[in-house]
Order: structure tokens, then C-alpha cells, then sequence
């Protein structure tokens, strides 16, 4: 446990979340992903929004960027393709990403620019006490949904993989494991990846819809879904209904920065008077 | 001496490129030069107006306030700024219809269709204009001409816009006796 | 003809100028009628190394441009009303954030969709009260397509030096007309610089003087691990709602920019000293403006000009000076009297401010000013 508090700035602790959050479990998750895969620390930019999922950047020890509501993506975007050396991670949530977002989430799909998405899916706006947001099912209850929620959710693995994301991924904070594993290879992917962790909100959601605690929470999320593996040799009636976890998609495309890198070398190939620009500070960190 | 020129037809005539021909050669010149436009939302169609203003000395006002050359390739053109006119003349394409007659003198030379027919392309008639305004004002040197239009036109296109422009020279000096005995007329008749 | 005569078209310049100021990334949104400043970063900015975005929307653009700026790379974006108006989100943030970007509005007749392609001059307030809460901006106003060039270069001294977004608050016509220019020669010319931490050890992200102090700014990556938030923060960058926190924030963002108005005041004076009436305008409007001067003075009136350069902040004790000697004062505008406003609080008590705004969607014409003038004596 000790070396994991290294990643976390410690005078910023304790955390705003309530008792029994699932933010607490995926920082965890993505703090000992990074650690196993032994990524450089001053290389890596945390990018968040608004929303009790995007307060998570503040308590830890990297170059962070806390934006406005729904803005982390395009923000994460001009630090990718300002230098594309830089790991740039966001962290979302429903909300964020879905609703206010949405539109830089499915662009930054199409581009399969290389970020990695955390989108912390709880199925209500926690920080303003439990609104319904496009997450919150059919049919169930939040502080604007009072007579339950008329409107439907997204498939939001399915809509970044529909715009182009290359690492699909679906999550649970009961499934720890799964979740820590799915992170890690979202990090290791060359593109746009997502993972969608679907996590408790206990003192709105669970509360407001008669769910109950933490753990009861918790149960309710592992009885919806099923891992895309154990989906596969089961029988269609018993799929039925059931949200799949597990790596849901992998894509093969060209990653934005990338191309746009060559893009360069290309133009700066067939116009050989314009020297590089020596003056500029940072413009020997754009190599890459 | 601050000349002005109004360039005017409808969109995707070229006037545009054909105003920034013109201030760039007269620049060639080592005269001062501005070049402002208004425009539609139509990329083809529609009403399309540049305007240029030559002069030896700074420019204060961009636009062109009094034009002492109006080039009308459409009757809307020349409806729209010629009625208008006050001083200066009007050069207009052989099709258009004066109808009502204009107070200053016109001009009306073959540009659309020494384009069409003798370069073989409709698209030149702007630098056919060119040739005609720069030769009629004499704003600028045919060679001052010749670079700008070297300089704007897109790669490939050169020779067939520096024969649009030669042709509108020539159609300037063919039509100079008629400028000036219609400048002149007008001169005796204010 | 010297070598370097050019004719430029003021979008030209302003790009022109942005990558001779070490210009490294621009992200935009296509919008009438600042789309050539795009479509040219798009071609000039691979040739330097630099990057070009085109986003899914201006609060994309300005946002990824803020990202960029982070990293330590230079960032613009440009811009009309609408796009404009979806900006001042992230120029908010900007501000508290203190992140240096420029942002080059072309402005067009408004509200809303209004008339795309036909200049105005609606936005001065929007550049100086777009985004909520009290905030430090910059703006400046070119005249011509030279000034273009100066103005937009200045932007990034001034917004890197300051860490503040400056808006450049140009027209659709000078940002479309072409004009006679000789560019500056580049070695007159120092790139501005961003004054930058010496080491990660102990760095507060926002410590500095309480009066108007400027942090020094690390960039993203290289290893100072710093916070940076929207929400207020004390000077090691974490949230905080404090009482005093907040208002020695807020206070020392509005002073960097208020304790420096008569460094940043930048305008040109015509027969001031000794008018009858003094005709103040800004932009495109300034062109017909002048020329009507200089006819009145040709034709026997005592008029003067002036012509502002800083809009924002507005330098008013300057302009009570410089405005004194006048007995009346014009200011023609493209809106209803956004200028106007300003000139009456810094210099109206003692003499009428008469507005001459035009919001048919032309430039003035000098004649109408003109008119003015003869009504005004």
C-alpha cells in the first residue's frame, strides 16, 4: 500500500468522496496500472472535467488538469498533439463524457487520437446530489427524475467503438481485477481507449432508487453483467438483459498524433527552405 | 492621386482575383494599394463587387466612395453601381444592357466573350478585365501586369492568364479613342 | 518596388505574424469571416513543425488550445461573434487558470447567425465581459492590415508575458481586405518568451506578489508535476474556498492587467491639443473616421482624432487627457454604442459624447461622418 501513497499528493488527502464511492477503487485500479507497467511519472498528463470523478487528478503526484464541465477531452487533445510524447490519461465521468462532452468524446474517437478515457460510469450527477444523467437507466429515479426517468441510456462502449475508437473496454468496481487489467491495457493501447467503470453511487443513485448501501450497490452492478467471455458459450436466453464486461473491442487504425507527426516530415520534406522554428521553447520536445 | 475601381458581376466571375491582380501590379508600380470586397453567401451566383484604390499617397478610406472606373459584367452590375455614377466610366461587357442609360460615359468592350471564344475559356474573363482596366487607367505597366498575374493565377494556368490579360490590353488600346473621346464629351458636357 | 512590399490580406498578416511569434499550435473552428486564418495555419504551421486542429467546435478549439499552451507551445485560435461566444467558457478559464492564448475575432454583424459576411464591431464588450465573473483580458484592435501584423505579435508578448488570453478584435473588412505592407524585418523582432521556473524543487505553481504578481508558468511534462484547476486555488494550485484565498486570487488576476493600463495603452492622436471636437473610433470604423477628419480640417473645422489600438484594458485616465482640450467628442462605431459608453465614463462629465453607431452591416462611409462632424460644430 505504502508505495501506491508515492503517486498521491498527500497533502491534498483526504479525498471529497463519500464513504462507499467507487472513485476511490478505480484511482486505485489506474494508480497500480501505471505502477506495473512502470510508466515514467513526469511523462504522464492527468485530464479531468467536473463531476465528482474528475476531482481525482488533484490528489495525485502527475502534471494535472482539472477543466470546465465536459471539456477534459478537447483540453487532453491539445496536450496529445501539442506533444504527442506525453501518456495522457482523462478521467470522466457519465456525465462529463456523455452528456455536457459528448460531442469532443465521439470526435476524439473518430480521430483515435491517443489518450486513454477512464469514464467512471455511477448513473447520476454526484456532485450536484443526484440529477439523472443520459446514463441512468429507464426508468429509474433521480432528483429530475422524480417519477422515474423517461428518457433511455447509451451503450457508451458501443458508441465509441461506432466512432472510431481502437480499445473498447468494460469495467466494474466489483470486478477489481478485471477492472486494474482492462486499465493497464488501455494504456498500453497505440490510440483512442476507453473503459467504462460501472461504479456505485451509494449516497444518490443507491439511495434514491432503494437499491441501499455500498455493498448492496455493488451486488446490483455485478448481477447486471456478465464478462463477454463467459457470453460467449452461454446460451441467448441467458444473456438476455445482462451488460458485458471484459475487452469489448480492439481496432486497427492509424493514431492521429502520429500521422500528424508524419504529416510534418512530409511537409517539411517537399518545402526544404522553411528551416525548423529554433526559437521556440518546447520545440525541442515536438520530435516525437 | 487616389484612383478607384469598382469590379463588379456576379459570383465566380473572378473579380476578386482580378481587384487583387490590379492592386498587386500597381504595388509593382511602387504605387499604394487596397483591395476590399463584399460578397454573398454564394460561392457561384449571386452579386460580387471588389474594389480597388490606387495612389501615390497613403489611403485613408479603403473603400471605393466615388469610382472613377466601373467594370459592370452583368446588367444587375451595372443597375446595382452604374445608375450611380457621377463621374468616371463605366466599362461594361458587350451583353449588358444600358437600359436605363447611365449619366457618365460607357465603354462596352467583348471581355466574356473574348474569353469564351477567342481564349476558348470562360473562366479567364477576370484577367481579360484586368487587361482592359490596368490598360484603360493605365495604373500600371502591362509588365507590372504580366507579374501580378504570374504571381496570383493557380500553377499551370499561367499562359492561358497571361493571354487573357494580353487580349485585354489590346481591347483597352483598341477601345483608348473611345475612352477618351467619351471622357472628353463627358468633360464638356459638366 | 523593395523587396519585402507585399500585398497582404489582414488574415494573412495576423497569421502571418502569430507564426513569427512562434506560433506552434492553433486549433479551429471553420466560421465566416475568419476561416482564411484556419485554412493558412492548416499549410504554414507543418512547414515550421508546428500543428493545426480542426475541432468539433470553438469550446473544442479554445479548450485544446489551452491544453497546448500547457505543454509550453505557443496557441491560437481565431474566430468570429458566434464562435466567439462559445469561447468564453474556456477563456474564463483561462484567465483564472492564467494560461497564456490568443484569440483572433473577426468580427461580423451579430447577434446570433446576423450577417456573415459584413463587418460590425458588436464585440467589444463581449471581448471585455464575455465569460462570467471578474476576469483580467486584453484586447487589441488593428486599423489596418499593417497593424494586423504588430497587433497579433504583441498579442503573444502580451499573453505570454502576462499569462492572460488576449483577443484580437479585428473586422470582416480588414480582415479580408488586402493592403500594402512591408513586413517588419525579423531581426528587429525579439519572439517573446515565457518566463519559466528554474527547477522543480519547491515550486508553487501561483505564488507571486499579491499586487499583481505574474507566476512563473512550467510547462506540462517536464517534470514539476504541478495542479492546475478552474476552481480558485491557493498558491500551490490546490482548490480551495476560502475566503481570503479567493479574493487575494481574484484580486492579484484583475491587478496584473489594472496596474499595468498605461503600459499596455497603445493609440494614435491627430489635432487633440487644440479641437473643437475630437472624433475617437477604433477598427475599420477609424479609416472613414480619419478621412472625414482630415476633410473637416482641410475645409477650416478644428478637429481631432484618436484612435484606439488597447481597447481592453481601458486606459481611461489617458483618454481624459488626451480628450481634455475638446469641447464635444464623436464616436463613430459599427454597434449602438459600445465605445461610447466607455469614452462617456472616462471623459463625458464635462462635455457631450455623441454616438454615431452604424449596424446596417457596411463601413462607414467618410461622407457620413463627415455629416456628422458639420452637426456636431
Amino acid at each position: 500500500m505504502a508505495e501506491f501513497l508515492s503517486y498521491f499528493r498527500q497533502d491534498r488527502l483526504p479525498h471529497i468522496w463519500c464513504p462507499g464511492c467507487g472513485n476511490g477503487t478505480v484511482t486505485g485500479a489506474l494508480i497500480r496500472a501505471i505502477d506495473k507497467l512502470g510508466l515514467d511519472k513526469n511523462n504522464i498528463v492527468m485530464v479531468s472535467g467536473i463531476g465528482c470523478s474528475s476531482r481525482a487528478v488533484g490528489y495525485l503526484d502527475f502534471d494535472t488538469l482539472h477543466t470546465t464541465h465536459g471539456r477534459a477531452i478537447a483540453f487532453a487533445t491539445g496536450v496529445k498533439l501539442a506533444r504527442p510524447r506525453l501518456k495522457v490519461i482523462v478521467i470522466t465521468g457519465d456525465g462529463d463524457s456523455a452528456a455536457i462532452g459528448g460531442n469532443h468524446f465521439i470526435h476524439a474517437a473518430r480521430r483515435n487520437i491517443d489518450i486513454t478515457t477512464i469514464i467512471i460510469n455511477n448513473n447520476t450527477y454526484g456532485m450536484t446530489s443526484g440529477q439523472a444523467s443520459p446514463m441512468t437507466p429507464h426508468g429509474m429515479l433521480g432528483t429530475t427524475a422524480p417519477y422515474g426517468n423517461v428518457e433511455y441510456n447509451f451503450d457508451l462502449c458501443e458508441l465509441a467503438k461506432a466512432a472510431g475508437a481502437t480499445y473498447v473496454a468494460r469495467a466494474t468496481t466489483y470486478h477489481y481485477v478485471l477492472l486494474e487489467d482492462l486499465i493497464g491495457k488501455a494504456l498500453m493501447h497505440k490510440g483512442f481507449a476507453v473503459v467504462e467503470v460501472l461504479s456505485q453511487c451509494p449516497t444518490y443513485f443507491g439511495r434514491k432508487n432503494k437499491i441501499g448501501g455500498a455493498v448492496d450497490s455493488l451486488n446490483w452492478i455485478k448481477n447486471q453483467t456478465i464478462n463477454i467471455k463467459a457470453a460467449a458459450v452461454l446460451p441467448p436466453e441467458k444473456r438476455e438483459g445482462k451488460i458485458l464486461i471484459g475487452e469489448l473491442h480492439r481496432g486497427e487504425k492509424a493514431e492521429f498524433t502520429q500521422q500528424y507527426l508524419e504529416l510534418i516530415a512530409r511537409v517539411q520534406r517537399t518545402n526544404p527552405t522553411y528551416a525548423r522554428n529554433k526559437g521556440v521553447p518546447g520545440c525541442e520536445l515536438n520530435s516525437d | 492621386m487616389r484612383v478607384e475601381f469598382r469590379l463588379s458581376g456576379s459570383g465566380g466571375q473572378g473579380l476578386l482575383l482580378a481587384g487583387i491582380v490590379l492592386a498587386e501590379a500597381a504595388i509593382q508600380d511602387g504605387k499604394n494599394a487596397v483591395q476590399t470586397q463584399s460578397y454573398g453567401p454564394e460561392a457561384r451566383g449571386g452579386s460580387s463587387k471588389a474594389e480597388v484604390v490606387i495612389s501615390d499617397g497613403d489611403i485613408d478610406y479603403p473603400k471605393a466612395t466615388a469610382p472613377d472606373f466601373l467594370l459592370a459584367l452583368t446588367t444587375d452590375a451595372y443597375r446595382s453601381y452604374g445608375l450611380s455614377m457621377k463621374k468616371g466610366i463605366i466599362i461594361t461587357d458587350s451583353t449588358v444592357k444600358l437600359d436605363p442609360p447611365a449619366e457618365v460615359p460607357v465603354v462596352a468592350l467583348p471581355i466574356l466573350e473574348t474569353a469564351s471564344k477567342k481564349l476558348g475559356r470562360a473562366v479567364v474573363a477576370n484577367m481579360v478585365a484586368v487587361g482592359v482596366l490596368g490598360g484603360v487607367s493605365g495604373v500600371a505597366s502591362p509588365q507590372a501586369l504580366r507579374e501580378a498575374v504570374l504571381h496570383r493565377v493557380p500553377k499551370g494556368t499561367e499562359e492561358l492568364n497571361l493571354a487573357a490579360l494580353e487580349e485585354g490590353l489590346a481591347l483597352a488600346a483598341h477601345a483608348q479613342a473611345d475612352v477618351r473621346a467619351a471622357v472628353q464629351t463627358d468633360a464638356a458636357h459638366s | 518596388m523593395s523587396e519585402k512590399a507585399k500585398l497582404m490580406q489582414g488574415n494573412e498578416a495576423c497569421t502571418m505574424a502569430a507564426i513569427a511569434a512562434g506560433l506552434e499550435f492553433y486549433a479551429g473552428y471553420p466560421i465566416t469571416p475568419s476561416t482564411e486564418i484556419a485554412e493558412m495555419c492548416s499549410e504554414e504551421l507543418p512547414k515550421v513543425g508546428g500543428k493545426f486542429i480542426q475541432m468539433e467546435d470553438e469550446i473544442g478549439s479554445i479548450s485544446a488550445c489551452i491544453g497546448a499552451s500547457l505543454t509550453g507551445a505557443k496557441a491560437m485560435t481565431a474566430t468570429s461573434g458566434p464562435g466567439f461566444s462559445l469561447m468564453q467558457e474556456s477563456i474564463g478559464y483561462a484567465s483564472l487558470c492564467e494560461i497564456p492564448v490568443v484569440i483572433i475575432d473577426v468580427q461580423r454583424m451579430g447577434p446570433s447567425t446576423g450577417m456573415p459576411t459584413s463587418p460590425a464591431q458588436g464585440d467589444l464588450m463581449q471581448a471585455r465581459w464575455g465569460t462570467h465573473g471578474d476576469h483580467p483580458i486584453i484586447a487589441l484592435a488593428p486599423g489596418n492590415v499593417k497593424e494586423c501584423y504588430e497587433l497579433t505579435f504583441r498579442a503573444f508578448e502580451l499573453s505570454e508575458k502576462y499569462r492572460v488570453p488576449v483577443v484580437v478584435l479585428t473586422d470582416e473588412v480588414i480582415g479580408h481586405m488586402r493592403e500594402k505592407v512591408v513586413l517588419p524585418d525579423p531581426a528587429n523582432y525579439r519572439m517573446p518568451l515565457r518566463a519559466m521556473p528554474q527547477s522543480p524543487a519547491g515550486y508553487k505553481p501561483y505564488a507571486a506578489d499579491p499586487n499583481g504578481g505574474v507566476p512563473l508558468m512550467a510547462p506540462f511534462g517536464t517534470g514539476y508535476r504541478w495542479h492546475c484547476t478552474g476552481l480558485f486555488h491557493d498558491e500551490n494550485g490546490a482548490p480551495s474556498s476560502k475566503p481570503a484565498v479567493a479574493s487575494t486570487l481574484l484580486r492579484r488576476l484583475n491587478l496584473k492587467i489594472e496596474n499595468r493600463v498605461d503600459e499596455l495603452a497603445d493609440y494614435v492622436a491627430e489635432g487633440l491639443e487644440d479641437c473643437d471636437l475630437a472624433v475617437v473610433s477604433f477598427g475599420s470604423s477609424a479609416m472613414a473616421a480619419l478621412s472625414a477628419v482630415r476633410r473637416s480640417c482641410g475645409e477650416g473645422y478644428k478637429v481631432g482624432m484618436l484612435r484606439l489600438k488597447t481597447i481592453w484594458p481601458f486606459p481611461s485616465a489617458l483618454i481624459r487627457r488626451l480628450l481634455a482640450p475638446a469641447k464635444k467628442i464623436l464616436v463613430p462605431e459599427m454597434n449602438l454604442g459600445q465605445l461610447a459608453i466607455e469614452i462617456e465614463r472616462a471623459a463625458g462629465c464635462e462635455r457631450p459624447v455623441i454616438r454615431l453607431g452604424k449596424v446596417n452591416g457596411d463601413l462607414f462611409h467618410p461622407d457620413e461622418v463627415f455629416a456628422a462632424i458639420k452637426e456636431a460644430l
